[in-house]
């Protein structure tokens, strides 16, 4: 459904985004994980179109959208969450839901309908007619989740949903996220909660300094070296072995 | 829109038309014209500023458009001035379009987007007082030939009703954009850019759109400025003044509501005026009344007059309940 291919972005003299190339199949939970400050958001702007990438392609749906703008992006069914949280302040959660709504759904009162079945199906149910700026920080999570299931999209790109939340709010997404997939949508999460990328992906991508250094499944990932060694750096890998060996 | 949302609109234009009914002093009727002109002006203004945050420190540039066109076009090309005040309407569209374009397309914002508004506007003003085109210095004068079928006319009333008519419709219009995918459009483009781009709001069309409505407006306002006073010269038309005036109303009066600057530009003036007949002559009073509504609004009650009565009517509702 989805494929970065070679994708490179630059800042100046410094490289975000390094050939970085991964593949989102239709209807999986794909997990991109990695070190603070390796360039996942980066590459999470990228496909949503907020930056352009310096070199390499994205494909969506076997077509280059490279280009496109992110309001192009949305429409053909790309939507993404923000780490940190973007609501509207001034609006309700009802008013902040139909704003992605509107995307699909020309006339008010249809907007509002679905904004609402939206709302009701992340659990935002009583907090409807709040203030967007009243909300917990879990709750703005699961606004942010809102806002972009309300575009009907067919891939949803998540940034950190679960940062920031404590251990019992996060059992009580996942299986939102879960249901979510389960209804058709293609996901992209970037995480940094292992417990939740354990559980929910299918197929793990790990980009350090900007390169993807692995990728399978999440349980091999996690024992590959490179990975441990990109995470606590080098030679802990070597450790941890002969750690484990002695205990 | 539905019934509930026209209602209290049909209602407010129809009291208030029975105005000259009660009245008939030609400083009052004076005063009341001049108001409802600012009034459509700031309604113009709040549909970019209020509802789009884009705040606009020169409409001035749409208010003077529309003035020196319908003034120009039936003084120089001899053209009906009803003709000429639509034409005039729709050139302040396309000025709005073009300033739009340009600031937006280079991404523009906050105190950016006031100071190119500002610049424009003040670009217009020299330009207008020096072409002769336009008068120069000297302005334009309409010639006085009263006749409705040439915009003039023998009582004020008839002004009144004209302007209070535009004020009615850009009511309407406002309450339509407030209940359509535009106006949510607008207000996301207002609260959040990027995250209304991630939604798939195409926030250039929208903000395109806002600016071109809005100089339409504002422009309208100008072209009935210019056809009350039948005179206009590039310190009235292109003056600082009406860029400030169309925005202190809708801040006093309540930003991006529908009555917001209505009520705001009511307050101001006939505050001012009252300051004005009570403390007799002393030059330039009314404008220290204004500086001191607009401190105390920003203070003490952001959301203008309109946000200050629902928040009481709110605590009293609680209060009830307690």
């Amino acid at each position: 459904m989805l494929e970065v291919q070679n994708a490179t972005k630059r800042f100046g003299g410094l490289v975000a985004v390094n050939q970085a190339s991964l593949k989102v199949e239709a209807g999986s939970i794909t997990g991109l994980i990695g070190p603070n400050g390796a360039g996942k958001t980066t590459l999470f702007t990228l496909i949503s179109g907020f930056e352009k990438p310096s070199e390499g392609r994205v494909l969506f749906e076997g077509e280059d959208i490279s280009r496109d703008e992110p309001h192009v992006r949305a429409r053909r069914g790309i939507a993404r969450t923000f780490q940190i949280v973007q609501p509207f302040a001034g609006l309700s959660v009802l008013e902040n839901i139909a704003v992605g709504a509107h995307l699909r759904h020309a006339k008010r009162s249809d907007a509002l309908a679905s904004a609402e079945r939206v709302g009701q199906r992340v659990g935002l149910g009583p907090e409807l007619d709040k203030s967007a700026s009243s909300l917990t920080v879990a709750g703005r999570k699961r606004l942010e989740l809102a806002r972009a299931l309300a575009t009907e999209p067919k891939l949803l790109l998540l940034d950190e949903v679960l940062a920031g939340l404590n251990p019992s709010e996060i059992r009580d997404i996942i299986p939102v996220i879960r249901a979510i997939r389960d209804e058709g949508v293609t996901i992209l999460m970037i995480e940094h909660v292992m417990q939740a990328v354990m559980s929910l992906c299918e197929q793990v991508y790990v980009l350090a300094q900007g390169r993807i250094i692995a990728e399978g499944p999440p349980a091999d990932v996690c024992d590959d070296p490179k990975v441990i060694e990109a995470y606590l750096g080098a030679g802990a890998a070597e450790r941890l072995k002969r750690e484990k060996v002695h205990a | 829109m539905t019934f509930r949302d026209i209602a209290p609109i049909v209602v407010l234009i129809a009291l208030i038309a029975f105005v000259p009914a009660f009245i008939t002093a030609n400083t009052v009727l004076n005063f009341l014209v001049f108001t409802l002109i600012i009034a459509l002006a700031a309604q113009g203004w709040n549909i970019l500023g209020g509802f789009g945050g884009q705040f606009s420190f020169g409409h001035a540039a749409f208010f003077g458009t529309g003035a020196y066109a319908a003034a120009l076009l039936q003084v120089r090309l001899g053209i009906n001035p009803w003709v000429a005040f639509a034409i005039g309407t729709v050139v302040g569209a396309a000025v709005g379009w073009v300033i739009g374009y340009l600031s937006f397309r280079s991404g523009l914002r906050g105190s950016y987007f006031a100071l190119v508004t500002l610049a424009f506007a003040e670009v217009l003003r020299i330009l207008a007082n020096a072409a002769t085109f336009t008068g120069g210095a000297a302005g334009v004068l309409i010639k006085l030939d009263v006749r409705p079928g040439n915009f003039q006319f023998e009582s004020r009333g008839a002004f009144f009703w004209i302007a209070l008519a535009l004020v009615g419709a850009v009511l309407l219009l406002t309450r339509w954009i407030e209940r359509s995918r535009f106006g949510a459009q607008l207000v996301a483009v207002r609260e959040n850019e990027a995250a209304a781009k991630a939604l798939g709001v195409d926030t250039l069309r929208v903000k395109l759109g806002a600016i071109t409505v809005s100089g339409a407006v504002t422009a309208a306002a100008g072209g009935l400025y210019a056809q009350y006073f039948l005179y206009v010269d590039a310190n009235i038309a292109y003056g600082t003044w009406i860029s400030v005036e169309v925005i202190l109303a809708p801040i006093v009066g309540g930003l991006g509501t529908v009555f917001g600057p209505l009520v705001g530009a009511v307050a101001l003036h006939g505050l001012g005026e009252i300051t004005k007949l009570a403390a007799g002559s002393v030059p330039g009073i009314d404008l220290m009344v204004f500086g001191g509504l607009l401190v105390a609004a920003v203070a003490f009650a952001p959301a203008g007059i309109l946000g200050l009565m629902r928040r009481s009517a709110r605590s009293r509702g609680a209060a009830r309940h307690a």
